[in-house]
């Protein structure tokens, strides 16, 4: 990993467009942005064929920033809109930011088939445990008991495993980290992008003016504390008893496995079929 | 597989080629020319299914990219995509459901594709959303909704034509539509091309209404020559990156649209924006934007409408109608005339805009309108809207919702009615 300096980050950014951005103080979604930034400097990307493209939401907000090709949907449909750019560009690499109401409620039909097919994009799920956009309702990952405004006597709902869900749906490059562990999360990206398969990091992040206020969380820095106190690396797991496991956020690359790809799959399809001219024997 | 009516004799001249073992490309350049050589023999007189006119006008326009999910009675045009589009080297992906579909189609539009997706009712009111997200970020694509009787599941296999309403309306907020609507297998063909050609001039989601009936039928057709079949692409910009604005105030509300990949590096958003794309909360950027939609429908309404008259240079009375039951109107028009009763048909190709000027041409023309419709009453409305003069009585409709056809007879009984 390069060290990328702050001068190279700026050269990113749409800063005379676009800034100040909308997130408030405290808010991890910058400091993700920061390390997909760097990720894509450091492996020196050509920035004319990267796309990223979001849903809605405050961390979907994200591709605005950024001085790439850049596409903000709807809400929930990030994955869908980028299985078309990246089928019919290959050569494209195709980053998706998301939320987890984004990409786990609305949108968890294209999270799992997109999984499932194996296309290869770097989908980054920005989990903050929380609806910000809206001011606070209920995800699929607010924890069981916590509060949001939808759930003010605490939330009666069982969480998603985000990772787990990929895994069980078929995705060949599945990991989980926070948004305290920055250089980490750059690691991760470059791996995920550099990983010819679909894709999925889930970084935990924090988000202390909605969700830190409504479960007393304090701020932004006490958030940041207990992402470092409160996670184990996934290598230290087996070395532990079960009870110093328990509750802790597992962080690592808890899958990576090569399989064949979707859009690859696609392009030797279509090879067979224009040696066999769509006759039978261009069946698999 | 296309079947000509003179099959044999045609298919026992086409040269047969030997299969490559492997994929060479020069092995692959005969063979694509071969197909084509092919093709073109095949292209003579065709029994085809207004589905698969659908799916052959595509690829003659030009699509290169389909995403969509099985839905009758539209499934046939998937299917035929499906196997022919691998063929010509374009894409064709079945998607987790028609939401993913239409947002897929767009992605890869932005991305340079020329994009089509095939659904019906259920699947229709599905991609709503993404509908409007194609109208306000001014992205090429087309939707063919074979209609099928709703609402709800309604009756798959039966027609309807409930849906003249949402192709219009459906999305929520205002956003101009250009929708279009065939009464034949060939024409199916023909406003298919020309579905995908105004979607590529005028950056926006063009609708294809088919009937149900019309999805599913044969009719023999001739297809043009390829060579004069006119397929319009979308206006590629000239200028350097930094000049580049995704939405060009300064070209007539029809600007030159860059594919992600080009090296123009901008960003596409559904909310309100900018002339760059970036979003905006300042009310005359906004109002600016939403006039650039309104305008570039309603300053082109010449290029856009397209009606037919039939039989009504002496007609005193008119029969107002779209698709199939424009072909019942037909009918009944022979027969009337037959007896001696003047009347005629207006049918809209272009049902959206509106053929406002020819309706009030027709109005100022005849005593009588009659609007049969397969539905509880769509069209009448806009007459209504365009007939201030007229009483209510002199305006009559035919409405049917159960699953079948207005007959020439019906529409020859309420002709009757009115003499
Ligand atoms: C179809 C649709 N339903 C609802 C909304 C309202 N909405 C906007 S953002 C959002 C939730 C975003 O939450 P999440 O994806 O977790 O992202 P965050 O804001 O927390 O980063 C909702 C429900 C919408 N824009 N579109
Ligand atoms: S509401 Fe939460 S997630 Fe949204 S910008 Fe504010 S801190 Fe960040």
């Amino acid at each position: 990993m390069a060290n990328i300096p702050q001068k190279v980050v700026h050269q990113y950014l749409r800063h005379d467009k676009k800034f100040p951005h909308v997130w408030c103080a405290g808010c991890s979604n910058g400091i993700i942005l920061g390390a997909i930034i760097r990720a894509i400097a450091s492996m020196e990307l050509d920035r004319d064929n990267l796309v990223m493209v979001s849903g809605i939401g405050c961390s979907s907000r994200m591709p605005v920033y950024i001085d790439l090709n850049t596409l903000h949907t709807l809400h929930g449909r990030a994955i869908a809109f980028a299985t078309g750019i990246k089928m019919h560009k290959p050569k494209m690499k195709v980053i998706v930011v998301t939320g987890d109401g984004d990409c786990t409620a609305i949108g968890g039909n294209h999270l799992i088939h997109a999984a499932r097919r194996n296309i290869d994009l770097n989908v980054i799920l920005v989990n903050n445990n929380i609806y910000g956009m809206t001011g606070g309702q209920c995800s699929p990952t607010t924890p069981y008991g916590a509060f949001a405004t939808t759930a003010p006597y605490g939330n009666i709902e069982p969480d998603f495993d985000i990772c787990n869900l990929v895994l069980g749906a078929g995705a060949s490059f599945v990991a989980r980290t926070t948004a305290f562990h920055v250089v980490e999360m750059q690691n991760y990206i470059q791996a995920a992008i550099e990983h010819p398969g679909f894709s999925m990091i889930e970084v935990l992040s924090a988000c202390p003016v909605i969700y830190g206020r409504l479960n007393k969380k304090g701020g932004a820095p006490q958030m940041m504390k207990e992402f470092r106190d409160n996670s184990l690396p996934v290598t230290a797991v087996d070395k532990l008893p079960p009870d110093q496991v328990e509750g802790k956020i597992i962080r690592g690359i808890l899958r990576k496995e090569i399989r064949p790809e979707y859009c690859a799959a696609y392009a030797d399809l279509v090879s067979r079929v224009q040696v066999t001219g769509g006759k039978n024997d261009a069946k698999i | 597989m296309l079947k000509t009516t003179a099959s044999k004799s045609t298919k026992a001249k086409t040269p047969k080629t030997p299969t490559p073992a492997g994929p060479k490309p020069s092995a692959q350049r005969t063979k694509s020319k071969l197909n084509e050589l092919q093709r073109d023999l095949e292209r003579k007189t065709i029994i085809m299914q207004g589905n698969e006119a659908v799916a052959y006008g595509a690829l003659d326009a030009g699509v290169n990219f389909f995403a969509g999910y099985p839905i009758t009675p539209s499934t046939e045009v998937a299917e035929i995509l499906s196997a022919e589009l691998p063929k010509r080297g374009g894409t064709f992906i079945q998607m987790e459901d028609e939401i993913a579909s239409i947002c897929a189609i767009i992605g890869a539009s932005l991305t340079g594709a020329k994009s089509l997706t095939a659904t019906s009712g259920p699947g229709f009111s599905l991609m709503q959303e993404g509908i409007g997200f194609a109208k306000i970020t001014e992205t090429p694509c087309v939707v063919v909704d074979v209609q099928r009787m709703g609402p709800s599941t309604g009756m798959p296999t039966s027609p309807a034509q409930g849906d003249i309403m949402q192709a219009k309306w459906g999305s929520h907020g205002d956003s101009p539509a250009i929708v279009l609507y065939p009464d034949s297998v060939k024409e199916s063909y023909e406003l298919t091309i020309r579905a995908v050609n105004l979607a590529e001039k005028y950056r926006t989601c063009v609708i294809l209404l088919l009937d149900e009936v019309l999805g599913h039928m044969r009719e023999s057709v001739r297809l043009p020559d390829m060579a004069t079949v006119r397929v319009i692409n979308r206006i590629k910009p000239t200028v350097p990156p930094h000049w580049y604005k995704h939405y060009d105030e300064n070209q007539k509300y029809l600007s030159p649209l860059a594919s992600f990949g080009d090296g123009y590096r901008f960003h596409v958003s559904g909310l309100t924006h900018d002339v760059h794309g970036f979003p905006t909360s300042k009310s005359g950027e906004a109002a600016e934007m939403m006039e650039r939609l309104r305008k570039k429908i309603s300053y082109n309404i010449r290029d856009l409408v397209q009606i037919e008259s039939y039989e009504m240079d002496d007609a005193k009375i008119a029969i107002f109608a779209a698709g199939i039951t424009a072909r019942a109107a037909k009918e009944a028009i022979v027969m009337a005339r037959y007896e001696g009763i003047k009347v005629g048909l207006l049918r809209p190709l272009t049902i959206w805009p509106f053929p406002d000027d020819a309706v009030r041409k027709m109005l100022r023309a005849v005593d009588t309108v009659i609007v049969p419709e397969l539905n509880q009453g769509q069209l009448i409305h806009e007459i209504r809207r365009l007939t201030k003069d007229k009483s209510d009585s002199d305006v009559l409709t035919i409405q049917r919702v159960n699953g079948q056809l207005i007959t020439p007879n019906d529409i020859l009984h309420k002709i009757k009615e009115v003499i």
